[in-house]
């Protein structure tokens, strides 16, 4: 869709295709120079993988013990008590392992795929009703494997550049980010945040934000 | 058809991302991000940050219990859930979901302008509205955050032009006149943190009754 109009993409975009790193094609080189600098956050990614294609019970024993204790901790800071927290973290445990044929490693890693599970059931919980969640894009299967290991190794260098520059923050502003994103803070305490505390880690997520947008595109022109 | 040009802004879409917006506002962010690639990065990568938080958060121990009650259910056969609701028309799947159907129970309210409630409680209502080509909106003014995503047609005011998948964001501050484009007629879904209040005497007596 967007390739139709030339002229709008290339303004729309500040670099042209083919000078991302994790771009370049079906480049084995960028994807083994890549896993060698492999990160905590890139293995939960390949357990929920094996999860997916395997139904591999030890990966996800793997994901379980990460993750349950800070999706616990995650919602009694968004205000569940802990028994209501931990029935939340059964269904978005038992979510993952039973929609992980939906998982898709080119567009979210493991730690966004769950944070997104368990926000839209907690909500629905806290709501009694549906969240309202967008409509899945649909993307052919072939297009999709292409992309996968290129993709997925550009987001895990993004997270973790993401996390050392949190990792680097004073702590009060570490803290207003943290209790942004485990949903401590209002809609319009996010809004000043964003202006301040979140400030200094923007530019971060903007350029993981350059990798989404490309890879979208891309999974829309194949 | 015409690119869309108005995003949701940055602290919108990570309100959403982190569970913090109301349901009205976060069916238009649904709504939008399902017609918008822009924003549906933007959303993925608020949830990139979101999940790197979250990999790194203290740790509160769970119980053996909890345990227990997940690996036990991995064997268990579940039916699969029924499908999501599909785009249909104009009105994306995450819209046909909150209407229950596929086309809104209009309500008429005088001079071919109708409306479909679909949501209200205390931190906002959300809305279908229906305004006939190059028909004005009732001048109003905020007590809050309006946001206005348009589905089919167009309109304009003071701020701009916004065609199909435009969002306009009005704040507390803004004061404006929307007009239905020339064409089709214009099809919205507004979603407001307050009841509007009309700056016309006629549409502020009719405001209790329509809830408009």
């Amino acid at each position: 869709m967007f390739n139709t109009m030339t002229i709008g993409s290339d303004l729309k975009s500040p670099l042209p295709q083919g000078m991302w790193p994790g771009h370049s094609g079906k480049n084995m080189n960028d994807s083994v120079a890549a896993s060698e600098q492999r990160s905590e956050g890139c293995e939960q990614t390949e357990w929920l993988v094996a999860v997916r294609d395997h139904r591999d019970k030890a990966a996800f024993g793997r994901l379980y013990d990460h993750f349950t204790p800070r999706l616990k901790g995650m919602l009694i800071r968004s205000g569940m008590s802990g028994a209501a927290a931990e029935d939340v973290v059964q269904d978005v445990m038992l979510t993952i392992w039973r929609k992980a044929d939906l998982y898709d490693e080119s567009r979210a890693r493991a730690s966004a795929w769950i944070y997104r599970i368990a926000r839209n059931r907690q909500i629905d919980v806290i709501r009694r009703r549906p969240r309202p969640v967008p409509d899945e894009m649909v993307i052919e299967a072939e297009s999709r494997e292409t992309h996968d290991a290129d993709a997925a190794v550009s987001l895990e260098q993004e997270a973790v550049q993401l996390r050392e520059a949190l990792a680097t923050l004073p702590k009060s502003q570490r803290d207003i980010i943290e209790r942004a994103y485990v949903g401590e803070l209002t809609q319009a305490e996010i809004r000043e945040a964003t202006g301040l505390a979140l400030g200094t880690i923007k530019s971060r997520i903007r350029l993981a934000l350059e990798k989404l947008r490309h890879e979208l595109r891309d999974l829309r022109d194949e | 058809m015409k690119e869309i040009t108005h995003h949701l802004p940055e602290w919108l879409v990570r309100s959403y991302a982190a569970g913090s917006l109301g349901h009205a506002f976060s069916l238009v962010v649904a709504t939008h991000v399902s017609q918008c690639d822009e924003c549906r990065a933007r959303l993925e990568a608020e949830e990139l940050a979101g999940g790197v938080v979250l990999e790194t958060l203290e740790a509160v121990e769970a119980s053996d219990d909890l345990r227990a009650r997940v690996f036990d259910g991995l064997d268990e056969i579940v039916a699969p859930a029924p499908p999501a609701p599909q785009k249909a028309g104009i009105y994306p799947g995450a819209l046909i979901a909150e209407m229950g159907s596929d086309t809104p129970r209009w309500r008429s309210l005088g001079g071919g302008i109708r409306q479909a409630i679909l949501s209200a409680d205390k931190e906002g209502s959300a809305r279908l509205l229906y305004i006939p080509p190059g028909m004005a909106v009732p001048d109003h003014s905020h007590t809050g955050l309006e946001l206005t995503l348009v589905l089919q047609g167009s309109f304009s005011d003071e701020t701009g032009e916004y065609g199909v998948g435009d969002v306009e964001v009005a704040e507390d501050d803004l004061d404006h006149t929307p007009i239905a484009g020339m064409g089709e007629a214009c099809i919205c879904l507004a979603a407001t943190s307050a009841p509007l209040k009309f700056n016309s005497l006629l549409p502020r007596l009719l405001q209790p009754i329509f809830r408009i």
